[in-house]
């Protein structure tokens, strides 16, 4: 079964974290319910959640944290 | 002994505005840069440019060695600071000085005495501004309290001293509600924020926001009169007018001179400004604070004044006494600056990077447009959404809004969504043709009257 990619809305910077001492929102490995949070983007000095927006096992981030994004990049993918 | 090559510290629409100050001064500009602004106007503009680290600002614009290792490997004998960014860090400032050059602005020691509120607040009093009413620092006894709410009068705020941000703030009305909720606050104080003391301040309600512009050599200090920046959302200011409509003539020359009076009991040097909150019910002003910086909206009061403040920061730097007298400072006609922001006023002002494909901007007497973009320009997501200020300058207030309706139409930003549609409501609005409003206002008006008019909007 083919993986889904859960993808950023926006441009900016992504953090997996709700702050910099907390722990992740999500590990890779998690299971995701389509409402969790699964990280922020950071644009133009506004922080955004970004919703997984789907439903899925085994999380796996394609990004790090406080990596730059573009719009329509694939954030993190899981087993649907 | 003058600045030959200036350091731009900064990014955007503020350092393509130092780098032309410098230019008309005859200075080479050196710009430096993130890896995300290689293509920004200021880098084309300016002499020479040093890339200086990653997009995030904490890495680049914000990192005092890169910045202070690109002034040495350009061999500049100024850095100037912009706002923002490092612009009121007084160990960058005492960096730059410690490395042999010139910061442009106050010393470190007056950025950190200013830019603490107690002292702000203090050395404000001492120089006879007055500060809003309230408790002298913190108030831990009941009866103490009681007496000073009296004597200031409802509403009062009770704070939480290790509160911040909005957080710890209790309104009350009257003595009844005081009585109940002065305990109340002390123990959520403490179970909040592991400290229940507490202060005490008046509300003043209706307030505007009101600031001095001031010039000082360290011997020498001036106003350049008052700029009212009242149309805040989220505490941004989004609009600003010079002069004040709202201050009668006896209550603007005491205000102006209070912040002289503040700005020469520290020995101010460079540009600066002195906020107070202004209540219209009684004619009152209260001091808020001191930024030791440009500010954004300085234009307004360089198109009533003709002073070009950021050459004359340059020249303070540079070692020359103040080249204006107070008597030579002459306020003509009313201006006003909308800050054109890369946000998108029908969706909750939702941050919009992106390219710009077209970009045609307003020409003509009085009209000037501060800005960072060009056409063909891609706006990074990683700063500020500020893209320019478009500022005009008529011969009353309603000249300047008439002036300020035909600019806005005449600026077209294509690509991204702006808040040039917001402004031209407001510019429109009849409640700000007559200048009825207050740092509460925009809120109110963008839920009602903006929110309204959304059935009938433009196509971006």
């Amino acid at each position: 079964m083919s993986k889904v990619e859960i993808r950023s809305p926006l441009p900016g910077t992504f953090y997996r974290r709700p702050a910099p001492d907390s722990p992740p929102f999500k590990q890779d490995g998690d299971a995701v319910a389509d409402s969790d949070v699964i990280g922020l983007i950071e644009v133009m000095k506004s922080f955004h959640e970004i919703k997984a927006g789907t439903q899925g096992n085994a999380i796996r981030f394609l990004v790090d944290d406080g990596d730059a994004v573009m719009a329509g990049q694939a954030l993190a993918e899981v087993d649907p | 002994m003058t600045i030959r090559t200036l350091l731009i510290a900064n990014r955007g629409e503020i350092a393509v505005r130092v780098i032309r100050a410098a230019k008309a001064l005859g200075m080479r500009t050196v710009q430096v840069y993130s890896q995300a602004d290689a293509n920004s106007l200021a880098v084309g503009l300016a002499d020479e440019a040093i890339e200086i680290g990653p997009p995030a600002a904490r890495k680049s614009y914000l990192d005092i060695d890169a910045v202070l290792n690109a002034a040495k490997a350009a061999k500049a004998d100024a850095v100037h600071p912009g706002y923002g960014f490092l612009s009121e860090n007084a160990d960058f400032a005492d960096a730059v000085v410690a490395a042999g050059m010139k910061f442009v602005g106050p010393s470190g020691d007056a950025i950190r005495l200013l830019g603490d509120k107690v002292a702000a607040r203090r050395v404000a009093a001492e120089a006879g501004v007055p500060t809003v009413p309230g408790s002298d620092g913190r108030v831990d006894n009941t009866d103490v309290a009681r007496e000073i709410v009296t004597r200031i009068g409802f509403p009062v705020m009770i704070k939480a001293a290790a509160g911040g941000g909005g957080r710890g703030i209790r309104i009350v009305n009257s003595l009844d509600e005081f009585e109940r909720q002065f305990p109340q606050a002390a123990a959520e104080a403490a179970a909040a924020f592991g400290d229940g003391g507490l202060y005490l301040e008046k509300v003043i309600e209706k307030a505007r926001h009101v600031e001095v512009q001031i010039l000082g050599d360290g011997s020498n200090f001036i106003h350049c009169f008052e700029r009212e920046c009242s149309l805040q959302r989220r505490r941004q200011k989004i609009w600003e007018e010079a002069p004040s409509v709202a201050l009668a003539p006896e209550v603007r020359e005491k205000l102006c001179s209070s912040a002289v009076a503040l700005a020469s009991s520290v020995g101010y040097s460079g540009a600066g400004t002195v906020e107070y909150l202004y209540d219209d019910a009684t004619g009152d002003f209260y001091f808020i604070e001191v930024n030791t910086r440009i500010q954004v909206e300085h234009p307004v009061t360089e198109m009533i004044t003709g002073i070009d403040l950021v050459q004359e920061m340059l020249c303070i730097a540079g070692g020359a006494p103040l080249s204006i007298r107070q008597e030579d400072v002459r306020s003509a006609g009313h201006a006003i600056e909308c800050r054109i922001n890369a946000e998108d006023p029908y969706r909750d002002f939702m941050p919009a990077p992106g390219l710009v494909s077209e970009l045609e901007i307003p020409q003509g007497d009085g009209v000037r447009f501060d800005t960072l973009l060009y056409a063909g320009y891609e706006v990074p997501p990683f700063y500020d959404s500020l893209l320019g200020k478009l500022v005009v300058h008529g011969k009353d207030r309603p000249g300047c809004l008439a002036k300020l309706r035909s600019a806005l139409d005449g600026l077209k930003i294509t690509g991204i969504p702006t808040t040039v549609p917001l402004h031209r409501a407001l510019a429109a609005d009849p409640e700000i043709a007559a200048s009825r409003y207050h740092t509460r206002f925009l809120e109110h008006w963008l839920q009602t009257v903006f929110a309204a008019s959304q059935g009938n909007r433009e196509v971006a």
